[in-house]
């Protein structure tokens, strides 16, 4: 039952993953003939010192694509840590101002005024504040979402890359399982499984979604790196099953996680404002989220279209900043891309 | 090639027991699980148990389980509670099939005949502005929340402009006759062309709306697959050959860089349908994804289970089917 | 190693004088040179990164029938060289200058389609891989039948006898079933052959064969160099020979030149070089070759260090670090390409003539 590595094909779910995955095992070869070919070139400077890293680092300094991905990241990681600074008014707050506009039948979600650029939502509270403490909460569910992803991930893609075997069987036939079933249902069925919503089920029902995932892939440049020349360079020297495992395949299986992580940041941002647009988000809405807000404006979109537009701008360009930089890594990172 | 049709079938199965243990295990560790979702508000301990007895939940795991397979192998997953009160769950499904495959079939449609072209010419213009921009731009079709860009859609095209219908699958009072269920196929059979027209119409803006997941892969791995191929050898070979730029580009650049292109179109099913979940409910379209979106929200359990059953069969089946239609247009396995 | 090093590259006498012969003709006028590349210079240039100059002025002449030999370790410039002249270079990032002259047009200055004319039909190509060189999802056939169609306007159905009678005529057993057949059923050397089928379909004038014997086994490698040379001969076609393999060079080539660092180093008939090498580096490559004849307990000699110890041309001789014999004047100036009783060599300090 276990798929043979001669397998025509995967599922593209699962090849996407894999040819990912392949990136880690060949990335250090790749340089070296690099550095051979410069060598060759007749000029004299040092490449003996060139990394994986830095190489990949010189490629994406000079592309434009990355530099934008970069660039949105940033700011967004400093809005969401000085968000409380930069807030003008309390996002939890009903302003007094904007409820003296408020009125449930006429005017429920009062327009831009003086102090509130945006104007208020629908219980009197300032848009722009919300917004900008909104980008602290939706970093939140992002990285929180990834990093127990990964967790996941890590625990059983190590367990079957580094025993392979039968634990590899068991372990990879989970995941297909988990794979086989779309992603946004799986997130949304774990999410069901709450008794009661709250940000935290948000953040695990997405994370779950990950585990799988990253499980393949670091199963994937962990086999990889097991045939590697290095790895059994260490093996024939003797060293602990343990050591090597830790030492010499977790680490040089990094990149390609690295690169899913960027990735799965901006997915879980959208997943999560998916999960709020299905009834499943986070109802307390006293620390406000992007996703939450736009799920939660979909009752005023026919007439206050903006309460969903201003959050939902926020996350398309977080997302395609991570996205953005997710996949020009990628594209470094893989060796069969330079040239 | 026998074999490995027989070997992806026993894969299959294992995938399928080991789905309907997990569907079993989520479905009794929902909260309050079926007799809550029944008796709501007014359960007390003793019609709890009354209820648990004729459910059989007082039984042991393992026969609750049996019983389970059972009753799923024959089709029975009960009446739906609160979809379509009273209605066999199985049922829904079934009458709302068609109109999810006519609709991810159009939306697929539409990824392809633009990912591929735009796919192909942003890889013979590596690293130029136009590789740049179709990138991004591919990229920012996957930053956008599907169902914020069906309201958008909806709001330019369908309120502001009139061009569209805003909702649903057919104009009310236009009595179509119904052969298929796929709307649009109907008009054409029976040549009531307004219904087709009207179909179609409908059809437009939930298509592209959903489109746009399909579209982001198709270009992503055409461009991709399409750079691999132009550094292969055999490209410099039909180069030396003096041969047509037109011979070059299908018979050697297309044919090997469709291969993995292939594949990722059949496997977009998963994500078409968790697209259409959300595109469904946006556009009020009356199909397996709004369905299952109510489903939810309403805690209809019945109706969930035939959904998340058929949605990971489906994917589990078009999986097999993309894998043997792999190995029938690649020379390298047919013939192995 | 090709078994024709393991044997005497030395051959007879009588073969000996007559391509002596043959060689002094061309060179004395007897015909015009078929290619004359002058000045070859190609560039690559990436965005952010120094220019590289892969090949740096290198000129040389082949004339009808007449097979010439570039020879070198990788990274010489030997195939930028060999797909410069082909314009099968990237069309992005590089920049190549001096001519490639191809019975009296410069083949530079041709646009991309007046070269795709040229290309499979005056002018054609065997690379060194044959599995990855051959399209592995197109049928066997219709990889040799589509150069027919494209420069000799046949259709496919006339192509077809024609696909099988040159399948059969380098050596393909059973050709009516192999023009079905796809590159992965065929074996290493019957893929060489079927590459060898399809450059030669068209009956082109000038053959450029990159290391076609370098990704086969051994005793493959001796039938594909002889049945190049069987067809070589046979249809007068002239042949570069692109190779790091002297055992090639000693069995095939009129004339050989071995590039260094992007430059030729030496050039001369291959029984002169072969008996009498000048440079300091064509001596080691030969003295760095295992020897039948050798006396036992003999060292083998290589030729230390590697190409990433090279310096810039420009200033000095670049195989100066790895130079068994160097002098002073070696690492302070460029030397010059010399030329000589009909041999070229740039050196300032020859190995001496031993005989």
């Amino acid at each position: 039952m276990n798929p043979s590595p001669m397998d025509p094909r995967p599922s593209a779910k699962k090849d996407r993953i894999d040819s990912l995955a392949e990136t880690s095992g060949r990335g250090g070869t790749a340089t070296a003939v690099k550095d051979v070919h410069v060598g060759a070139a007749g000029k004299v400077k040092d490449t003996g010192g060139v990394s994986l890293i830095a190489s990949a680092w010189a490629r994406l300094r000079r592309n434009p694509v990355f530099l934008l991905g970069l660039a949105i990241t940033v700011v967004f990681v400093l809005l969401a840590l000085f968000a409380p600074l930069l807030a003008p008014n309390d996002p939890t707050k009903r302003m007094p101002e904007l409820l003296e506009d408020l009125s449930r039948s006429t005017n429920p979600v009062p327009g831009p005024e003086a102090g509130f650029p945006l104007g208020s939502d629908d219980f009197g509270r300032d848009l722009l504040s919300r917004l900008i403490v909104g980008a602290r909460q939706t970093l939140i569910v992002g990285v929180f979402a990834t990093l127990f992803g990964l967790a996941g991930g890590i625990i059983l893609g190590t367990l079957a890359g580094a025993f392979g075997g039968w634990v590899d069987s068991l372990v990879m036939r989970i995941v297909d399982v988990m794979l086989s079933v779309p992603s946004l249902l799986l997130a949304v069925s774990i999410a069901a499984l709450a008794p009661r919503p709250s940000q935290w089920t948000v953040i695990i029902a997405i994370a779950v979604v990950q585990v799988p995932i990253f499980a393949r892939l670091l199963r994937g440049s962990m086999l990889a790196q097991r045939a590697s020349d290095h790895v059994l360079a260490a093996r024939a020297l003797g060293v602990k099953q343990s050591s090597i495992v830790f030492r010499h395949m977790l680490p040089n299986s990094l990149g390609p996680v690295i690169v899913q992580s960027t990735l799965v940041l901006a997915t879980s941002i959208i997943d999560a404002a998916a999960l709020s647009f299905l009834g499943l988000g986070n109802p307390d809405d006293r620390q406000p989220e992007w996703g939450q807000m736009l799920g939660a404006s979909q009752q005023w979109i026919r007439d206050y279209p903006h309460l969903a537009f201003y959050p939902a701008a926020c996350i398309i360009v977080v997302a395609l900043g991570f996205t953005l930089m997710g996949e020009s890594l990628r594209e470094a990172l893989d060796p069969k891309s330079r040239r | 090639m026998l074999r490995f049709i027989v070997r992806r079938l026993v894969q299959m199965v294992g995938v399928l027991i080991v789905l309907s243990l997990l569907l079993f295990l989520w479905l009794r560790s929902l909260p309050g699980g079926t007799v809550s979702a029944i008796l709501g508000e007014r359960a007390t301990p003793a019609s709890r148990a009354a209820m648990e007895a004729q459910f059989g939940l007082d039984q042991p795991v393992w026969v609750q389980y049996a019983k389970f397979v059972g009753r799923v192998l024959q089709g029975n997953f009960g009446p739906s509670t609160a979809v379509l009160p009273g209605r066999d769950a199985l049922d829904i499904f079934l009458q709302r099939l068609p109109a999810t495959i006519e609709l991810s079939l159009f939306a697929l449609a539409i990824a392809v005949a633009l990912g591929i072209p735009l796919g192909y010419f942003a890889a013979r213009r590596k690293e130029t502005f136009l590789d740049n921009a179709s990138v991004v731009g591919s990229l920012i079709g996957v930053a956008v929340p599907v169902f914020f860009l069906g309201f958008l859609l909806q709001r330019v095209f369908a309120i502001e402009l009139g061009w569209l219908p805003v909702s649903g699958r057919q104009s009310t009072g236009l009595d179509a006759t119904r052969i298929t269920g796929f709307f649009v196929l109907d008009g054409i059979l029976t040549r009531e062309w307004d219904a087709a027209w009207d179909s179609f119409k409908h059809l437009i803006l939930p298509a592209v709306t959903l489109a746009t997941i399909p579209f982001a892969v198709v270009f992503r791995i055409t461009r991709a697959s399409v750079l691999e191929v132009l550094d292969e050898d055999y490209i410099r070979t039909a180069e030396s050959k003096g041969l047509t730029a037109r011979i070059i580009r299908g018979r050697h650049i297309l044919r090997n860089a469709m291969l993995p292109v292939t594949t990722t179109i059949g496997l977009q099913v998963g994500a078409l349908l968790a697209g259409a979940v959300l595109t469904e409910t946006v556009f009020g379209f009356a199909g397996v994804g709004d369905a299952l979106a109510t489903a939810f929200r309403l805690r209809d359990y019945a109706v969930l289970q035939v959904l998340i059953l058929a949605a990971a069969g489906i994917y589990v089946i078009v999986n097999l089917l993309v894998d043997i239609m792999y190995a029938v247009i690649d020379p390298r396995v047919r013939t192995r | 190693m090709s078994p024709t090093t393991t044997a005497d590259p030395t051959p007879t006498d009588q073969t000996n004088v007559a391509d002596r012969d043959k060689a002094r003709r061309w060179r004395e006028g007897g015909s015009e040179p078929l290619l004359r590349v002058r000045d070859l210079r190609v560039t690559f240039q990436r965005q952010g990164q120094e220019p590289f100059e892969a090949v740096q002025g290198v000129s040389f002449d082949v004339h009808p029938g007449q097979t010439v030999g570039l020879v070198g370790e990788s990274g010489c410039g030997k195939s930028v060289t060999s797909l410069a002249i082909m314009g099968l270079l990237p069309q992005r990032g590089n920049k190549v200058t001096g001519t490639v002259d191809y019975e009296g047009t410069n083949l530079l200055d041709l646009s991309d389609q007046q070269m795709r004319d040229k290309r499979g039909k005056d002018i054609a190509m065997v690379f060194q891989d044959p599995l990855s060189s051959l399209n592995p999802v197109v049928p066997i056939g219709l990889q040799v039948t589509e150069v027919l169609e494209r420069h000799r306007g046949m259709s496919r159905k006339a192509a077809t006898p024609v696909a099988r009678e040159l399948l059969d005529r380098v050596g393909i057993p059973d050709p009516d079933r192999r023009l079905k057949d796809y590159p992965h059923q065929l074996s290493g050397g019957m893929r060489q052959r079927a590459l060898i089928a399809i450059a030669l379909a068209c009956q082109p004038r000038l053959l450029i064969a990159d290391e076609p014997t370098t990704a086969l086994d051994v005793t493959i490698q001796a039938q594909i160099l002889a049945l190049l040379k069987e067809l070589v001969e046979e249809s007068g076609t002239a042949l570069v020979m692109i190779t790091h393999d002297l055992g090639v060079v000693a069995g095939l080539c009129d004339e050989v030149n071995v590039l260094y660092g992007g430059r030729i180093v030496e050039r001369g008939d291959r029984h002169d070089l072969f008996a009498q090498p000048r440079h300091p580096y064509t001596h080691g490559l030969l003295a760095s070759i295992p020897r039948l004849d050798a006396p036992r307990g003999q060292r083998l000699t290589p030729i230390p260090g590697s190409v990433s110890d090279n310096l810039p041309w420009t200033s000095a001789c670049a195989f100066a670090p790895r130079c068994s014999q160097p002098i002073e004047v070696c690492t302070q100036k460029m030397p010059e390409l010399e030329e000589h009783h009909q041999r070229a060599l740039r050196c300032f300090n020859p190995v001496e003539a031993t005989r």
